[in-house]
């Protein structure tokens, strides 16, 4: 059991990475994937599935649909899932469980298929907190995308819990 | 039909949007969204991580709040920022009811702005995932 006088479980060396970024992470846009991501939310507006429609509506291809991304390049001999997320060392005292904790997207500019973004990650801030699930940890992440041309089109901010 | 500036006020609630996640639907979106954590879809592994039942991803909540945004909007206007905390569980074959209610409506930067607050509700009334948002209208 933790107490007041228990040393935080947020070490120097963890403090050290806030602000630091990781990346870059290349994600794309395609119509393939903006239609599987529109029919996993139950989305029935052509816009999302109908390039004409999409084209009519003033988009220059399917527009992505409010908490897609893009999908990070796969590719097992270039290791891992393809995205990379900030590092940071582990706490003073091991957490095993995790949560998502929340989710905040602003959108800049339109994002279509055919757009290749490039997404770079910073922890903003790392706080702890006694709650009802013991020891917690909560970690805020804040990503920017960027299209080609280098304009930031996205920002993205990430709250993960560990208890 | 989209909504119109002119018939917008702050304190109003727009339509709601209703969910209702199958299991098949948890696995479209693991496609979809590319998160294939097993909590999602198998329930052994749920289980054996201490939850009754497999449970609805927080993002698919999030998106769900931005279809509700999106089909209130339409296309004319634009969804400029969603946001919200997963504070409660939500399973599938469960209503999930998506809903917001304008908080202040402004034009900044030559733009027609709502801000709204947003959540997702149970079957018991609870919001699963409050939050807020801003879009633009025509």
């Amino acid at each position: 059991m933790s107490d007041a006088t228990q040393e935080s479980l947020i070490t120097e060396e963890m403090r050290a990475q806030i602000g630091k970024e990781s990346g870059p992470t290349t994600l794309e846009i395609d119509k393939t994937s903006v239609r599987m991501f529109a029919r996993s939310v139950g989305y029935a507006d052509p816009v999302y599935y109908d390039e004409a429609a999409a084209k009519a509506a003033g988009y220059r291809s399917l527009p992505a649909p409010p908490g897609y991304l893009g999908t990070p390049i796969y590719n097992p001999t270039a290791g891992g899932a393809g995205r990379r997320g900030p590092s940071m060392p582990e706490p003073r005292r091991p957490l095993k469980r995790v949560l998502n904790g929340g989710t905040d997207i602003e959108y800049l500019a339109d994002i279509c298929a055919g757009d290749v973004l490039t997404s770079t990650s910073a922890v903003a801030s790392l706080e702890e907190r006694q709650g009802s699930l013991g020891e917690m940890m909560i970690t805020t992440t804040k990503t920017t995308y960027r299209n080609e041309r280098g304009e930031p089109v996205a920002i993205a901010t990430g709250t993960g819990i560990r208890y | 039909m989209s909504a119109t500036w002119d018939e917008v006020q702050e304190g109003m609630e727009i339509p709601t949007l209703k969910k209702n996640c199958s299991t098949q639907q948890l696995v479209y979106w693991a496609a979809g969204s590319g998160d294939f954590y097993q909590i999602h879809y198998d329930h052994n592994f749920a289980r054996a991580t201490g939850l009754d039942n497999i449970i609805v991803h927080g993002a698919l909540k999030h998106a769900f709040l931005g279809q509700l945004l999106h089909d209130w909007v339409g296309n004319a206007g634009r969804v400029k920022r969603v946001g919200c905390s997963y504070r409660g569980m939500d399973f599938p074959e469960q209503d999930i009811e998506c809903k917001g209610v304008v908080t202040r409506k402004y034009e900044e930067g030559g733009e027609r702005l709502v801000d709204l607050e947003i959540w997702t509700q149970n079957p018991e009334g609870r919001k699963t995932s409050p939050g807020n948002a801003t879009v633009r209208l025509p």
